[in-house]
């Protein structure tokens, strides 16, 4: 056992560190707060992607004829590790780059992947992912949005929702049912679409947070050229899980405030004259949860060790944002409650500040790619090997499934 | 980047997984229980003879002079197995003080005897039914001279030896005893894991030999307690798993409602949830074995937060896989009942998980995260 880079790792780490140091801030310890839907960071957020385009880094793992330099899996890691030590705008490209990347990467053809990847690498062009709508969260192949094939087009008409940045994206990808005559999953077909393409209605979604980083998209007789379409018609479903597999990577980690925090609080928090981190109940807390932080941390490096040795890391990495969504919205409450009945009181303090934005962020996080449930279902059935549910849409065509009101 | 273990130590443990699962370790464990006997005398000298008890004895002593990640490794399978030895007493507590502490002269006495199995040590510290603490130790050293009575010490019966955390004029020292010395009494404590014996041992004007200092004996007590964190860590993980794959299981072969149980979502997140503080708490280990290998100054830290999340673990994991064989969970027969009276045992062995939280604060103030 060991943390040291080979000194293969040590010279590429040391190339990223250089080429960082001359093109950006590193991290104060005061925390940057992002806005999703404010126009300047996703000026400031392009430029910094053309920059890191230019040489090379924005999709590293990338092949060269796309943009990438064909880095392998490590030194993709080394080089998210020391950007993170920077202070750059993040939050605009994750889902592009994440996940609709990989799948056109998987689908798309060789004429499309060399028009779309190197802008979609470079930030010239947003991409973002239509696959939730308001009656298919959770049961994402219930969606009921409908294509009709009609020549060499389909013409779509649906809603979708929850979809991150589609108020700036240029591009999306989409999954929609071509045949309700068919069983829920067998029915459905991907496609990419332009997001100025006439028929598309984007109106954003205002969250508990009061922000708007989510969004409502109307589709009527939307046309799509056939030549859009990625994997065989009936393939969406297959389709759609390499994407849903990325997500999970992409979605990752709770940013906002974590035990550090807590512990900062506490040590400076009066608690009926004394600190807070003298009460009993506080200090159980904090030790749970910088297990938690820790046992999160070092399972990262159990993944990195696998990935360093050429080989597959196991499934430890699915346990990432159910624990640490849980956690913040627990040192959210333990922050906010530490102040006792004023803890309701917005100030300018950006400690509290952080506090409150956790507590009303982290109910998302426990939904968004994927709620608590659902990840407790996938490992259970895909890491521990249990049956499935026995499920009482199967084996019936889509228009006869229940659904409830809506 | 390498969190992980060597081959060789992946070999040794598939190796001693192998002749655990081939001596029935668990059975074994289970014959312990119902016939009250303490130990199994038999696996434990075949565990002498494999040689693990010397592991991380130098080689200058006749031990194998491996490092603690071997021990780890090992330690991770005795859990897994519950098997029914005084490996914990002996090993991460008697040998690792011996190894760290003792003088030369003590060491060539006792450190070849313990690779032989002619020395079986342990460690006697609790005297009142709290937390034992630097000030409420009362057993006496007077010149190398024992009086007073410890209880709750695992393993005395089989033990030969002793390391006991005594008062002197001027602090707390640790003594070495033999426990076949005049005046040393033992006797049975019933407990609630009874495949492992706990002894009081009574102490009048019995002899001992000092073992570091008169006075600083409690700070070589926290220190090996830190390190013995992590042994008993791998135990919990290996404990935590076993008890996790029996949930899975069992899950699987029962049917109710028509449908394996494993099926019910109700059942999916409970063994959801015990895997995820199983992976949380083994990947804390990993990170404190390698604190522990490299002697780092994070040691203290990283034992604290693996004992917690191991014990956390374990104790979820072991509880749950009860829960998850319903009434059959909660009979004699079934093997459930073993892994939770091991999680307990293991859990309060070197000090509760409320003491070892507050360790780990402890710790966080004192190196200041931020």
């Amino acid at each position: 056992m060991d943390f040291n880079d080979t000194p293969e790792q040590a010279k590429f780490r040391k190339t990223c560190r250089d080429w960082l140091e001359k093109n950006a801030q590193l991290k104060d310890s005061s925390p940057s707060e992002s806005n999703f839907a404010n126009k300047d960071i996703i000026k400031e957020a392009k430029a910094w992607q053309k920059k890191k385009y230019d040489a090379g880094w924005a999709m590293l793992h990338w092949p060269k004829e796309y943009g990438g330099i064909g880095a392998s899996p490590i030194e993709r890691i080394i080089w998210a590790n020391e950007e993170s030590k920077f202070n750059v705008p993040k939050g605009i490209f994750e889902i592009g780059l994440g996940m609709c990347g990989p799948v056109m990467m998987q689908y798309a053809s060789e004429e499309q992947k060399e028009r779309y990847l190197p802008p979609m690498a470079e930030g010239k062009e947003i991409w973002c992912q239509l696959f939730s709508e308001p009656s298919a969260g959770s049961d994402v192949a219930g969606l009921r949005s409908k294509a009709v094939q009609d020549g060499d087009k389909w013409i779509i008409n649906g809603q979708k929702v929850w979809t991150s940045g589609a108020h700036f994206s240029d591009y999306g990808i989409l999954v929609v049912r071509h045949d309700p005559n068919l069983e829920k999953h067998k029915g459905l077909t991907f496609f990419f679409v332009d997001m100025k393409s006439p028929g598309i209605e984007v109106k954003p979604i205002k969250q508990i947070t009061g922000g708007s980083s989510f969004n409502e998209v109307y589709f009527t007789d939307v046309e799509i050229p056939d030549s859009q379409r990625l994997g065989e018609i009936g393939d969406g479903w297959k389709v759609a899980i390499t994407t849903l597999m990325n997500e999970r990577l992409a979605v990752g980690d709770a940013d906002g405030c974590d035990v550090e925090d807590a512990f900062k609080w506490a040590k400076t928090q009066d608690n009926q004259g004394e600190p807070l981190l003298n009460d009993k109940a506080a200090r159980e807390s904090i030790a749970d949860w910088y297990c938690e932080a820790s046992g999160l941390k070092n399972t990262k490096l159990r993944t990195m060790s696998a990935l360093s040795k050429g080989d597959t890391p196991g499934p430890e990495a699915s346990i990432t944002k159910i624990v640490s969504a849980g956690k913040l919205q627990d040192i959210g409450n333990f922050g906010i409650d530490s102040m006792d009945m004023t803890g309701m009181l917005k100030t300018d303090d950006p400690d509290i500040r952080r506090f409150q934005n956790a507590w009303l962020g982290a109910p998302g996080l426990r939904i968004a790619g994927g709620t608590d449930e659902i990840l407790r279902n996938i490992i259970a059935e895909r890491v521990l090997g249990l049956p499935q549910d026995p499920r009482a849409d199967k084996g019936v065509a889509y228009k006869d499934i229940p659904s409830g009101k809506s | 980047m390498n969190l992980d273990f060597s081959d060789d130590q992946k070999f040794l443990q598939e190796e001693a997984r192998k002749f655990l699962e081939k001596e029935n370790a668990l059975s074994r464990n289970r014959s312990v229980l119902e016939n009250n006997a303490n130990v199994d005398v038999e696996l434990w000298n075949k565990i002498v003879e494999l040689g693990w008890t010397g592991i991380r004895i130098p080689e200058e002593y006749s031990g194998l002079g491996l490092g603690h990640l071997e021990l780890c490794v090992i330690a991770e399978e005795l859990g897994r197995f519950l098997a029914p030895v005084p490996f914990s007493s002996s090993v991460y507590l008697f040998t690792e003080a011996i190894i760290n502490y003792a003088n030369d002269d003590i060491k060539k006495e006792i450190l070849p005897k313990l690779v032989s199995g002619e020395v079986i040590g342990t460690l006697a510290v609790a005297e009142d039914l709290q937390a034992p603490t630097a000030e409420n130790i009362t057993l006496q050293s007077d010149n190398n001279i024992l009086n007073g009575k410890k209880i709750a010490v695992p393993d005395a019966e089989i033990a030969t030896h002793a390391i006991v955390v005594a008062k002197t004029s001027s602090g707390i020292s640790l003594q070495l005893v033999d426990l076949n010395a005049e005046g040393v009494k033992i006797e049975k404590q019933e407990n609630i894991d009874e495949s492992r014996g706990y002894f009081s041992i009574l102490f009048e004007n019995s002899p001992s030999k000092l073992i570091g200092d008169e006075t600083g004996g409690w700070d070589l007590y926290e220190a090996l307690m830190n390190q013995a964190a992590v042994l008993f860590g791998y135990e919990q993980i290996g404990g935590s798993q076993a008890a996790l794959d029996m949930a899975i299981n069992y899950s699987k072969e029962r049917y109710a409602f028509g449908r394996q149980i494993g099926s019910f979502q109700a059942i999916k997140h409970k063994l959801a949830d015990m895997y995820i503080a199983l992976t949380l708490a083994k990947s804390n280990c990993y990170y404190a074995a390698w604190a522990l290998s490299t002697n780092s100054a994070d040691l203290p830290s990283a034992s604290a937060t693996a004992r917690v999340s191991a014990t956390k673990a374990y104790q979820l994991c072991s509880k749950e896989n009860i829960q998850t064989h319903g009434g059959n969970g909660f009979t004699w027969e079934y093997d459930c009942h073993m892994f939770y009276r091991r999680s307990k045992l293991l859990s309060l062995n070197i000090g509760s998980l409320s003491n070892w939280r507050e360790k780990l604060v402890t710790s966080l103030e004192q190196s200041n995260i931020n």
